[in-house]
């Protein structure tokens, strides 16, 4: 494995996506322009490339591993570069660890900066991930920016994953997709945080199966759509057992954005308790008024209206 | 401190809510503000505040006129409003809200002040969101700790007894009570007996004009006898 030196667009976009300041502590993979750029693995947390051959990583925490954490950022430093990365997160039995991922794409110039990361979580029985993943556009060029992540889980019995995920600007195109299957007792939750501006266009799609007794998922995603931005928000949770489901939507609309939002719920039992809820619309005026009779500007009182809806 | 001179306002559909109201709000002074439902005293608070304009007249404070000024202009100035709904917000917490309010990072000692004030613990709300999980109540003592927060010349509260329960309510008298001793110049829209026992002055609006204005004790008597007399309480000139 050659590994890259970290260039100085990656080091900014390594900053921003997961707070890498020079170096990481714990087990880590930099992956940059499809290459490597450091990588190390801790005696409980092994960091591998993936055997079969196919870009990407496997990463296996060892049971019982407790409250290390592992960063597998990707960065692609310019245009005319697509990446693809499989990584696989295989997490032992009682283990309790944090994941930073998160990816940043740039370009100056007019060629596509694209990144595809495909992670598959395997969470053992009683083990805890904490996932956080930021992604972030950045450069000049009027080339696109496209980050398509796609997240797939699994939890054994007694697991819990928390996914904290963001894409708070730049990023031109996105296509969302996060499925989970939970056995029994298994909790997931997932905080979605997306600002769009421009012409941006996000799709970001959902789909929790609950299949074990007393298993639960909270789904909340709060997004902000500036000027001509589209997003399109698709969610599903299947019941399948005694269970508790909740999904939530909501969303602030400025200018001529769209944003369209279609909930699915599946109670395949008469146990399941499944919630949805949905809001879209402007900043309430009244939030506006509120803050200016505290001295703030309209201005300063939007932004930070916005900053709070999307922390 | 305050003076209105000659204010109207009148509804974007037509119907006069206020009309041509004059008045001046003592300086260091409890004003309570009172009067039947539907009255105008919402609206007169509005005016002040800057969340309305009004249509006609002239609005003075500390000898500037401040008609043209908007919300946030006077807020800057010194003028600070307490809803009557409080105002919900995703995101933001309550710590957040009351140091936006303070315009500074409030520590903890801050904070415990703030929140006391009004009833609630500080360790258990300081990191709660203003959002719809928090009570009518919760919600009520957060807006009125964020008017406390910001400590102007003028402090206006629209019933800031609604959705408070007695025990927490009591508290809230105090802080009134001590503020007035510190000399701000306080304007509470109110029913409730146990804040207008508090008030140096007490304006009495209905039908959108002042019916009644001057010392709790003088304006008490016509206020306690239109009570009994009937639907509207009677200016002091009308008994004559």
């Amino acid at each position: 494995m050659k590994i890259q030196e970290v260039n100085p667009v990656a080091r900014e976009l390594l900053g921003t996506v997961s707070g890498w300041q020079g170096a990481f502590e714990g087990a880590y993979n930099i992956r940059q322009d499809s290459g490597c750029a450091g990588r190390r693995s801790t005696e409980n947390i092994r960091v591998e490339s993936k055997p079969d051959g196919k870009p990407g990583l496997e990463i296996h925490v060892a049971p019982g591993t407790l409250d290390e954490t592992v960063y597998i950022p990707a960065v692609v430093t310019q245009g005319d570069i697509r990446d693809v990365a499989y990584n696989d997160f295989y997490i032992g039995e009682g283990a309790r660890v944090r994941i930073v991922a998160g990816c940043g794409v740039h370009t100056s110039d007019e060629g596509e900066s694209r990144h595809d990361g495909i992670h598959r979580f395997y969470l053992g029985q009683g083990s805890q991930v904490h996932y956080e993943e930021k992604h972030v556009g950045t450069g000049c060029g009027e080339g696109i920016r496209r980050i398509n992540p796609v997240t797939e889980c699994w939890l054994a019995e007694d697991a819990s994953l928390t996914m904290d995920t963001s894409q708070l600007g730049g990023v031109s195109f996105s296509e969302r997709e996060t499925s989970a299957t939970l056995k029994a007792r298994a909790k997931l939750i997932i905080r979605e945080r997306m600002l769009t501006e421009g012409n941006q266009e996000v799709k970001s799609v959902f789909n929790v199966v609950l299949e074990g007794e007393d298993s639960g998922c909270d789904l909340v995603s709060r997004s902000v759509a500036r000027d001509h931005s589209r997003q399109h928000f698709f969610s599903r949770i299947v019941g399948e057992a005694r269970c508790h489901g909740h999904s939530a939507c909501d969303a602030i609309l400025a200018e001529k954005a769209v944003v369209t939002a279609a909930p699915q719920l599946d109670a395949l039992s008469p146990d399941a308790a499944l919630i949805h809820e949905a809001a879209i619309g402007k900043i309430a005026g009244e939030q506006i008024l509120k803050l200016r009779t505290l001295g703030l500007s309209e201005e300063e009182a939007e932004a930070r209206i916005v900053a709070g809806f999307l922390k | 401190m305050i003076r209105l001179e000659n204010v109207s306002w009148t509804l974007p559909e037509g119907g006069d809510i206020i009309k041509n109201i004059s008045l001046t709000i003592p300086k260091g002074k409890l004003t309570v503000v009172t009067g039947p439902n539907g009255g105008g005293k919402t609206t007169l608070a509005k005016l002040i505040a800057g969340l309305e304009s009004p249509s006609a007249g002239r609005i003075w404070f500390m000898g500037q006129d401040i008609t043209d000024l908007d919300v946030t202009e006077r807020a800057r100035l010194g003028i600070s409003f307490g809803f009557q709904t409080p105002v919900r917000f995703k995101g933001l917490t309550v710590q957040e809200l009351l140091e936006i309010s303070a315009g500074r990072a409030l520590d903890f000692d801050a904070l415990c002040d703030l929140t006391g004030k009004v009833g609630l613990c500080t360790v258990d709300y300081v990191d709660r969101e203003v959002d719809a999980r928090l009570s009518g109540g919760e919600i009520k003592r957060v807006e009125i700790a964020s008017v406390l927060a910001r400590g102007t010349q003028v402090s206006i509260f629209d019933e800031p007894e609604a959705g408070i329960d007695m025990w927490s309510f009591r508290g809230l008298v105090d802080v009134f009570n001590e503020l007035k001793q510190e000399k701000m110049t306080l304007v509470i829209i109110s029913h409730q007996q146990r804040l207008i026992d508090v008030a140096d002055e007490i304006l009495v609006i209905s039908d959108g004009q002042v019916r009644d204005q001057g010392p709790r004790d003088e304006v008490m008597p016509g206020l306690l006898a239109g009570e009994i007399a009937g639907y509207c309480p009677v200016g002091r000139k009308e008994r004559a």
